[in-house]
């Protein structure tokens, strides 16, 4: 009993060491590894315990989800990692709901004395575990194109989430009366589903960061409630540790977005009234380019910066991004990138996709740290990427983006557009980008531009 | 009730602990501080074994057995992914 103690307590410093090692790319490996042998340590450890008795159907299990878990994870393509990690996220929920409803019939078969907090935490580990599997889910099929990524909305929305939430802690309520009732349980977990589908499918695309950082918080809590459940320390500690990571990264989301949670969760966007006309800002004023204009403007530029966003990810243009980074090198252009906090479907999107294409990290800036050299930057290559680079930002109200952080790439000597069409992103305004005196547009894909534009400046002299 | 004291603290303190860690990741690494705590929430699986361990009725060995599946997916898809996906930032050469 000691023993599986002292374990519990080596495995959460191993978790924390392992945390403390992703504060910089060139620890991030080695942190990775100490969690991973925290986990073993873990896992070590509680079979070693002598309360388990039988091993077969363990042994069963670990099999199945060591097998599925290490072809899904080899298998996926960096671009699809944002429905990987909400997949994978869902299943540690589900595994919370399921742990928690085996304890509970259990220990009603056994009888004997059950404490407040042992239900409690059991219809929490149910009601908490459902939303994150079901939103999860959801958040998935989103990501993959299951389901529309635009927002599903629908009258009296808001009654009916306050509705199911309400019976689903009723059902909760009814799980913890007496010694516990098991058949409540599996109600509150299955109204718990529904409403992690209600939360979920009305948030589009562009809101998908938050969600999967919210998701991230929801499965720790889960795990942290089956803590409880079991009195186990060590998962209590590693839940506390995912839950504080989520609410982290989903309140960074949030302020980059300039929109408090609430407003993300009940809706905000696209209820703003429009008072802006597109044809009023763009007409006559946008100038179209072609690549072997750009290319020339390129040959003469000492500084660039590239400002990825989603498009950029959807087009799949990040080889010819890398290559024409090359190439400019080559010639003594200094090359950067911009990254906007909620570019992408989830926190940190746009780096892990060009640090796939072996873009050194260095290059790799975030908004703050890039935001003041943008006035001796000569070109900006802005590619699939709208709203975050919108200057209507900055003005304090009439928009939905008013007060959200920008990049400020206006501020560089030439801007060019990638992008099919003058067609608004998702907070649904025109951008006055677009029509300023330094921006180009080249209008085309995002992969077949780059690509053009690769060419055109190889060629050019 | 002692117990119960003992817990929430270790709560409340691993809570503060996560905070502070976890506010010193640079944005760059975002997306791998997602996967690999998402892999270390996987931790479900030390409460799944001891349910499947129990023994008790086909239930709980059937719902355990489950969630040991589900779990041990979190844990190893997310580390792995985690692994992956760190070992491609460089720094340049």
């Amino acid at each position: 009993m000691v023993g599986i103690q002292v374990a519990y307590v080596l495995a959460s410093v191993l978790f924390i060491l392992g945390l403390k090692g992703l504060s910089h790319p060139r620890t991030a490996v080695r942190g990775n590894l100490i969690g991973a042998i925290g986990m073993l340590i873990a896992v070590g450890a509680t079979l070693l315990d002598r309360n388990i008795i039988s091993f077969e159907y363990i042994l069963i299990g670990t099999l199945v989800g060591s097998v599925i878990g290490a072809l899904f994870a080899l298998k996926v393509k960096m671009t699809a990692m944002p429905q990987m990690v909400a997949l994978f996220n869902g299943f540690g929920g589900a595994a919370s709901v399921l742990v928690a409803g085996a304890v509970l019939s259990e220990s009603l078969v056994r009888g004997g004395d059950v404490g407040m907090q042992f239900l409690i935490a059991t219809a929490a580990s149910g009601l908490i575990g459902a939303v994150t599997f079901w939103g999860s889910l959801v958040a998935f099929g989103k990501l993959q194109g299951l389901i529309t990524e635009k927002p599903v909305r629908y009258r009296g929305e808001q009654v009916v989430k306050v509705l199911v939430f309400l019976i689903a802690l009723y059902g909760a309520f009814k799980t913890i009366q007496g010694r516990g009732n098991v058949e409540w349980y599996w109600v509150a977990s299955g109204v718990g589903s529904v409403l992690g589908i209600l939360l979920t499918i009305p948030i589009g695309g562009a809101d998908m960061p938050i969600v999967i950082a919210l998701l991230n918080a929801y499965s720790g809590m889960a795990a942290a409630a089956t803590g409880f459940v079991l009195n186990n320390s060590i998962l209590i500690i590693s839940g506390a540790l995912v839950g504080a990571s989520g609410v982290f990264l989903t309140k960074i989301m949030c302020d980059a977005m300039n929109r408090s949670l609430p407003n993300v969760l009940f809706g905000g966007v696209g209820s703003v009234v429009e008072t802006i006309k597109a044809d009023d800002l763009y007409g006559g004023k946008v100038k179209a380019t072609t690549p072997e204009e750009v290319a020339m403007i390129l040959k003469m530029a000492r500084r660039v910066v590239f400002v990825p966003g989603y498009g950029m990810a959807v087009a799949r243009a990040q080889t010819p991004v890398r290559i024409l980074t090359e190439a400019m090198e080559k010639d003594g252009i200094e090359v950067e990138f911009g990254i906007h906090p909620v570019a992408g479907r989830m926190p940190g999107h746009m780096n892990v996709l060009l640090a796939e294409e072996n873009i050194p990290y260095d290059k790799l800036k975030e908004m703050d740290a890039i935001n003041d050299t943008f006035a001796q930057t000569d070109v900006v290559i802005v590619i699939g990427a709208n709203d975050v680079v919108n200057p209507l930002a900055r003005e304090s109200s009439g928009t939905p983006i008013s007060g959200m952080p920008i990049l400020n790439v206006d501020k560089a000597r030439t801007v060019v557009v990638i992008k099919r069409s003058l067609a608004p992103g998702f907070a649904g305004i025109p951008n006055p980008l677009f029509a300023a005196e330094n921006t180009l547009m080249l209008f085309d894909d995002a992969k077949k531009a780059m690509e053009d534009l690769v060419k055109a400046y190889r060629e050019a002299a | 009730m002692e117990t119960f004291l003992q817990v929430i603290t270790i709560f409340i303190l691993a809570i503060f602990v996560g905070v502070e860690v976890i506010s010193k990741v640079p944005p760059i690494l975002h997306t791998p501080l997602m996967s690999g705590s998402n892999a270390i929430s996987g931790i479900t699986l030390v409460g799944a074994l001891i349910s499947a361990g129990m023994q008790a009725t086909t239930l709980t060995i059937l719902l355990g057995t489950f969630a040991v599946a589900l779990a041990t997916i979190n844990v190893v898809g997310g580390f792995l992914v985690t692994h992956r996906m760190l070992s491609k930032f460089k720094r340049k050469e």
